[in-house]
């Protein structure tokens, strides 16, 4: 089958993929929760926001689970230096999600305005939070990370949860909150009528223009700022097993644009992000809701394109011990097990889109305040 | 050296998020098939009552899930927040199970479960039956998973150690698949899940009985609950794991600690009943024993001994003697003597090496410990027996009470008189909390029993955790505390009040509620 260099490569293609599949579904419920105080006055107009997403978030979610059950299978040592050194953050989006399954389920199971209330914060938080950590964990991959590993490869980090809220991160932080915020903007422009949609319409508007320029800061940042990427000056056979602490990283990398200049084409990427917000802004313009989901799924995809190809071939860089930096082909699993890995994602794979898009078929429509009043007691 | 306190308070709060997460999930493995079930006799009978039936114990399902799927995250969280070095050390193993659970069965389940409760009218009835029978065998396909990662923890076949990477690595992924501890692992602790859910529906179908209410809705439910329940208990009775305690040292161990089985006595053994087991002295006290039942049940055999207590640790030092003699040699490997006689003498003795490492505990070199450290060490490797003794009896009992209730009930729901036999009814009611007893304390049996190890053999627990502060453990520990405590009062209030409420609280027009008065909740 597959060479060990070319199951590596492979491996971080999947691992992006799992996580755009993440930002592309769970996105949009994640951004119309967020935005559910603004778009949704009334309790039913609440309920529209939650019954456009309600056959839908669980199995969005799973992108998520998936992605980390992926790190921990075909990266193990990010699995283990990340989880452990973002200990707080990590548990931060840990504890914001705990809110969304049981929030989604038990808010309309009561006629309570309290009650309903307080999930409805709960949703709107529990939204808030992941997507906003999400960006500045990204953030922070760019500025190097204060862990390192001793020699039986333990991990150590040398840093606090408050160390991660710098301005780049918050930055960084923006960019996604608005990003997929503005998701879920254009998902309940689709899926919603009358005041909801309209407002959701003003708030797509609002999102794009956040993200393209907190998008662009960030790149002007890169490029003009102080930051400096990583690169490796020597490192042994990258199609054999390696450990991460026999390789020599320099931090002569200038805002991390090297990749950028050494192969240009990649440059797709951040103009994809600029072009798919500009067409989520144009489309929500025009009020054509499909067309602004386009943009902003486009967005979606040049955005993690852009960090992923940046970063390349480091995946989680260290600011602590250079060396102990993890990359492609030193933090990851054995040949065997990217190798069965990679017959498991082939085979199920497809299978997941195919079913997941039926059940996006069967569940289309336009959902509006008189489907819920008509079906008060089985929709959420 | 990692501090005792972050082991400790990491151990503490997997185990009370393991336990908590296993509060919900043995109920959507048994619910989830009833409700296809349920929802098959509709099929094929086409009468409303049974769509009734799937949804009103569809809502309960829900209410259960969403914390199924909440406690879940933190199960995957933790790994790698608490559990890094072990994360690290056999991720190359044990991620493959959980990437793939991803994959082959969350997505199917959770895909499903939204077209479950919202599909109703957009789906054809052989659509929405087939998407409850995905839902079914997602949460199975799942556990299957789930029991795979686990079932190498106990029984760590088909990989081996690489110094070069520092870690395990998979050699033999048929041998994971197949590892005899996962397979009895898996069968057992599903068919554990469908008697909870059976005697979830039996319960409170007995209540509505004992109420006279509702009382087709709920004899169709009893006699579905009964049948399937029955049929469950005694998969997970006559397939009790008990088998896959002869693979594995640490199996064994386990096996002899369940049993208080001190001295190697010759097949086959006696069981011992019930006891005083008395871990200073190694002997128990006031024990009442059954002649030959152990060797039969343990070995299913009448000639293979069950290696007593005393003997095991005997060996297990032997291990350690060993174990000292592969960590010095892989210290040599990695300051760069890799020669082929270093090389082979490594590969000689490394499947010790994980009992070496047990001296971690109390002296960093390994090769250099105390006889008194040694000693120290291979006692540690026999976890608590009096609390393995009696869980284990207390799983059992509970286990063979609700084979008595399941059999009575299928009985008189045979002979349709289950509602002229209140005893009946509220012998079922009232036995609800048995079927969590007994999965809470098979689990404490399962995993203390493992100790010292996260992984047999390989790996011990208090090398496993992570480089954090105590500070941060007790910090997520209490906050976790916080959160389920919150989450299980809101839970049970839903979930006692539509229980009590009943098919009413599907609103349509049939029930008891809203006949005799206005529908409200």
């Amino acid at each position: 089958m597959f060479d060990y260099e070319m199951l590596k490569l492979i491996w971080w293609v999947l691992v992006g993929v799992l996580l755009i599949g993440f930002a592309l579904t769970d996105g949009f419920d994640l951004g119309a929760a967020a935005l559910l105080p603004i778009v949704g006055k009334t309790d039913d107009e609440r309920r529209v926001v939650i019954n456009t997403i309600a056959p839908h978030w669980d199995g969005n979610q799973v992108w998520l689970i998936t992605a980390g059950g992926a790190l921990f299978a075909a990266w193990p040592l990010v699995y283990a230096a990340a989880f452990s050194g973002l200990y707080w953050a990590l548990l931060l989006v840990l504890f914001a999600l705990f809110v969304r399954p049981v929030g989604f389920d038990y808010r309309s199971k009561l006629d309570n305005t309290r009650w309903r209330q307080s999930w409805d914060w709960g949703l709107f938080v529990g939204a808030l939070i992941p997507s906003v950590v999400f960006g500045v964990a990204f953030g922070n991959l760019f500025l190097g990370l204060p862990f390192g590993f001793d020699d039986t490869l333990r991990s150590s980090y040398q840093g606090s949860f408050w160390q991660l809220l710098s301005p780049f991160a918050l930055l960084a932080g923006v960019v996604s909150l608005s990003m997929l915020m503005l998701h879920g903007g254009t998902w309940l422009m689709m899926r919603s009528e009358g005041a909801i949609a309209a407002r959701s319409q003003r708030a797509a508007q609002v999102c794009a223009l956040v993200f393209l320029a907190a998008f662009i800061g960030c790149g002007v940042w890169l490029w003009q700022g102080d930051i400096v990427g990583l690169h490796i000056s020597q490192i042994g056979a990258v199609d054999s097993a390696l450990n991460p602490l026999n390789k020599t990283v320099l931090a002569d990398n200038p805002g991390w644009l090297a990749n950028y200049q050494l192969y240009p084409h990649t440059k797709w990427a951040p103009m994809l992000g600029i072009l798919g917000a500009a067409l989520a802004f144009a489309a929500a313009t025009a009020g054509r809701g499909g067309f602004a989901f386009a943009g902003s799924s486009l967005a979606i995809v040049g955005t993690l394109c852009t960090a992923g190809f940046a970063l390349f071939p480091f995946v989680m860089p260290s600011s602590l011990d250079l060396a102990s930096s993890l990359t492609v082909w030193d933090a990851v699993s054995s040949h065997k097990t990217l190798g069965i890995m990679l017959v498991a994602a082939c085979i199920f794979v497809p299978l997941i889109l195919l079913y997941t898009l039926w059940s996006y078929a069967k569940m289309w429509g336009k959902v509006s305040t008189a489907h819920i009043q008509n079906n008060s007691h089985s929709l959420y | 050296m990692i501090s005792e306190a972050v082991v400790d308070l990491s151990r503490l709060q997997f185990a009370m998020t393991a336990m908590y997460h296993f509060l919900f999930v043995p109920l959507t493995l048994g619910l989830a098939f009833l409700l296809a079930i349920m929802e098959s006799v509709y099929v094929m009978t086409g009468k409303q009552v049974y769509q009734d039936m799937v949804k009103f114990w569809g809502k309960l399902f829900g209410i259960n899930f969403a914390l199924g799927v909440t406690t879940g995250l933190t199960m995957e969280f933790q790994f790698g927040t608490n559990w890094a070095y072990y994360s690290h050390y056999v991720g190359d193993i044990f991620g493959a199970p959980l990437a793939i659970e991803g994959l082959m069965a969350f997505f199917l389940e959770s895909t499903f479960i939204g077209l479950f409760f919202f599909g109703w009218e957009r789906l054809s009835k052989l659509q929405h039956l087939a998407v409850t029978w995905l839902v079914a065998i997602g949460s199975n396909m799942s556990a299957l998973w789930i029991l795979i990662a686990n079932g190498w923890m106990q029984n760590p076949v088909g990989a081996e150690f690489n110094y070069q990477t520092m870690r395990m690595e998979l050699t033999d992924f048929g041998a994971l698949l197949f590892n005899p501890v996962a397979q009895v692992k898996f069968v057992h602790t599903v068919a554990a899940g469908y008697v909870t859910g059976a005697i979830f529906v039996l319960a409170i179908s007995s209540y509505y009985l004992l109420k006279k209410r509702d009382q087709g809705f709920a004899r169709r439910s009893f006699a579905i609950a009964s049948a399937f329940g029955l049929a469950s208990i005694l998969s997970v009775i006559v397939l009790g794991d008990e088998s896959g305690y002869e693979v594995g040292d640490v199996q064994k161990t386990k096996l002899a600690a369940i049993e208080a089985e001190w001295d190697t006595h010759p097949a086959p053994a006696a069981f011992t009943l019930i006891g005083w087991p008395n871990q200073e002295e190694q002997r128990t006290d006031y024990a009442v024993k059954i002649p030959y039942v152990l060797g039969l049940i343990a070995t299913r055999s009448i000639d293979k001994e069950v290696t007593g207590i005393k003997d095991l640790l005997v060996q297990h030092e032997a291990r350690i003697r060993t174990g000292m003699q592969a960590y010095g040699l892989l210290e040599q490997l990695r300051a760069g003597d890799t020669s082929d006689a270093t090389r082979a003498a490594f590969e000689a003795v490394k499947q010790d090496l994980g009992y070496g490492l047990l001296l971690k505990k109390y002296t960093a070199n390994v090769v250099d410990p105390t006889e008194a450290q040694i000693q120290q060490a291979a006692l540690d490797t026999i976890p608590n027996v009096f609390s393995l003794f009696w869980s284990f009896r207390a799983m059992v009992g509970a286990g063979f009470l609700m084979l008595a209730l399941f059999a009575c009930a299928f009985w008189a729901s045979a002979r349709k008189n289950e509602e002229r036999k209140p005893w009946l009814l509220k012998w079922a009611l009232f036995s609800l909390p048995l079927p969590w007893i007994a999965a809470q304390t098979g689990w404490y049996v399962a995993e203390h029993g493992r100790q010292p190890w996260s992984i047999a053999e390989v790996l011990p627990t208090h090398l496993s955790a992570s480089s954090v502060s105590s500070a941060d453990v007790w910090g997520s520990l209490l906050a976790l505390i916080a959160f389920y405590s919150v989450l299980l009062v809101i839970e049970m209030y839903l979930m006692i009040r539509f229980a009590r409420l009943g098919p009413s609280s599907l609103h349509t027009g049939r029930y008891h509620f809203e006949q005799a008065q206005p529908a409200h909740a």
